[in-house]
């Protein structure tokens, strides 16, 4: 799996190659996470679960990325590790594991607001998965 | 490497000076033509990107009414391109991209009568009382816990409800669009997820390019409007950008989702799935309304909060009661709005849903949505500039009620990527070169203050200059940072 921040006038993006559906959504995610804060800065601890489901790839991709945003936002918790143990069937089944996000300690790389559908793409190509998605910043 | 795709000026018709016609067929599926309010050099970095092409989509929407705008600071963003202005009839649609997800993400400005004189020798250490007092950055959270009835409350009563809770003045009410309240909220069509983000969040800057500014009026440019306004050359304000927080990016993720579904059913066709829409007049529409003015009031009740902190930093390092210090607000504007809004289209007065994705309201002495206090004047319009250059204050004009649906721009817009300013500008020593320039800048960390440089961001008094030549505003005030606080 790789990932790489891609160029947008106002905002930002990620791209990330995958070889199956599960390294895709964990590259994804740790493309956005990596965006926020050095993962090195911020500690492991006790794992949650995370279970979604979606009517397409990219609703679930949307749903997935919201979904950290939302732990950060409304719990505070920064993940550091990503673990994505299934996708099937529409619907991604995975453990966040971070800490409370703390104002001194760590140090905000960049505001992500949400990840958005524009121009998003979770598609599968000739040597395996790809996605795009660009934030609101 | 990723290509952003610009489609170019290319069949965009110049009309007049400062506008451009992008007919119908610039691209497959426009409903109505295009405007774009530039000057050449404008126009030109719009079309390096995907900015007139989203032009074009937003023209492609159900029941958009006339044309599809985009204001001189027109950039490429996600859904609509910021700087777009859109209004439709009642058989259109509300889209919650063509709001975003910083919904009524805005702009303040407060007044002092203290001068130049008077702040600079002891500034860093009032950007110090005031950057501790200001709770910012990663996982900053306010001092007001807001419970679910307390929460309530705020969606319902905006602005006025945290000046009852105290923080603020009556007066502050009189001061803002529609007195510090969006009407229409519904909270009951606040997911429980918007209330659990908003618990902690009243009262905080956030990041990115959310700040604080200690500002001093350069140059007055139009003495009548600016001694109607309370503001005079060598004069000490003060800048408030911040938005909804968490409560409105989850109120659009929300909403998108539900949009999609009716997009689905409806079979409406979309040229971007974040257009996600809904009819007027439908229950999805309804709610969508009801929870973005709840996120609205959300917004301007944190920056009633923010300046109830600086008000109190002042206080404390002046040693004087902020009414002592003059400290009244002159204007709070949201440029990230849908609302319902009665303009003159083709001779006909219609209710139309004006949504405005990086644009501010415009409106001239008289309308009556202008507060009293400006009824002469046109509504105070507060530009942000970049924090190495300058802000405006500007008036609305009668001009932008027939060319603009009574809107001008937000700011100056950016013309670099985050990611290439992060790369080719060195934060430390932007720092240092500011500060060479008399404005202090207290920042989180180097790489956020580098995104946010002068030279990633478009020439604001172009920008208004434009705003101004095509009638949408009228400039009133330049003022210069003295000292910026960024999340």
């Amino acid at each position: 799996m790789k990932y790489r921040t891609i160029e947008h006038s106002a905002d930002i993006g990620i791209e990330v190659e995958a070889c199956s559906l599960e390294e895709l959504f964990a590259g994804a995610a740790t493309g956005m996470l990596s965006l926020i804060v050095d993962p090195a800065t911020v500690a492991p601890e006790a794992p949650r679960d995370v279970t979604l489901d979606a009517g397409d790839l990219e609703e679930l991709m949307f749903k997935w990325l919201n979904e950290l945003l939302y732990l950060l936002g409304a719990e505070g918790l920064l993940p550091s590790r990503i673990q994505v143990h299934r996708v099937e069937e529409l619907r991604i089944e995975a453990s966040v594991w971070g800490e409370p996000a703390e104002a001194g300690r760590h140090q905000a790389l960049e505001e992500i607001k949400a990840a958005t559908y524009h121009d998003m793409r979770v598609e599968h190509r000739e040597d395996g998965w790809f996605a795009r998605i660009i934030f609101d910043v | 490497m990723f290509d952003p795709g610009g489609c170019g000026m290319e069949g965009l018709k110049r009309v007049s000076e400062y506008k451009w016609e992008m007919p119908i067929g610039f691209k497959p599926g426009m409903r109505v033509p295009g405007t774009i309010f530039a000057d050449e050099e404008l126009v030109e970095l719009a079309g390096r990107d995907r900015a007139l092409e989203q032009v074009a989509n937003v023209a492609s929407l159900p029941g958009i009414v006339s044309r599809s705008l985009a204001m001189p600071d027109i950039h490429w963003g996600y859904g609509f391109p910021i700087g777009g202005v859109a209004a439709f009839s009642s058989d259109g649609v509300v889209s919650p991209g063509g709001v975003g997800f910083d919904i009524s993400c805005g702009v303040r400005l407060v007044k002092t009568n203290l001068t130049e004189g008077d702040v600079l020798p002891g500034l860093a250490d009032l950007l110090a009382a005031i950057a501790a007092t200001v709770p910012r950055g990663l996982g900053s959270r306010g001092p007001i816990h807001s419970p679910e009835a307390v929460l309530r409350n705020v969606f319902r009563g905006g602005a006025k409800a945290v000046v009852g809770m105290g923080y603020g003045r009556e007066g502050d009410l009189e001061h803002a669009e529609r007195g510090g309240v969006y009407e229409g909220a519904n909270p009951d069509a606040v997911s429980a997820r918007a209330y659990e983000r908003g618990k902690d969040q009243l009262g905080t800057l956030g990041s990115g390019n959310h700040f604080l500014e200690v500002q001093v009026v350069e140059k007055v440019i139009r003495g009548e409007v600016a001694r109607e306004f309370g503001l005079f050359e060598g004069q000490v304000t003060v800048m408030i950008h911040s938005g909804s927080r968490g409560v409105g990016h989850q109120v659009c993720t929300d909403y998108l989702q539900v949009m999609d579904r009716v997009v689905k059913r409806t079979g409406i066709e979309l040229p971007d799935r974040q257009l996600a829409c809904a009819p007027l007049g439908s229950q999805e529409a309804v709610e969508y309304m009801g929870a973005m003015a709840c996120a609205g009031n959300y917004a301007v009740s944190n920056r009633q909060a923010l300046m109830h902190w600086v008000r109190r930093a002042f206080e404390r390092h002046f040693n004087s009661p902020e009414s002592r210090l003059g400290m009244d607000l002159l204007f709070d504007v949201s440029h990230n709005t849908a609302r319902m809004e009665t303009h003159e289209v083709e001779g006909r007065r219609l209710d139309v849903c004006v949504h405005r994705k990086g644009a501010t309201a415009s409106f001239p002495a008289g309308h009556p949505e202008v507060p009293a206090a400006y009824a002469s004047t046109g509504q105070p319009v507060i530009i942000p500039g970049d924090m190495g250059t300058h802000s405006y204050v500007l008036a609305g004009s009668h001009e932008a009620m027939k060319e603009s649906f009574g809107s001008t721009c937000h700011g100056a817009g950016r013309t670099m990527s985050r990611t290439k300013a992060k790369k080719t500008i060195d934060g430390a020593e932007l720092r240092a070169r500011l500060k060479s320039r008399g404005i202090l800048v207290v920042a989180g960390t180097d790489a956020l203050l580098a995104e946010e440089a002068p030279e990633a961001y478009k020439d604001v008094t172009r920008v208004v200059d434009v705003c101004e030549g095509a009638g949408l505003s009228r400039k009133v005030a330049m003022l210069r940072p003295m000292g910026v606080i960024k999340g």
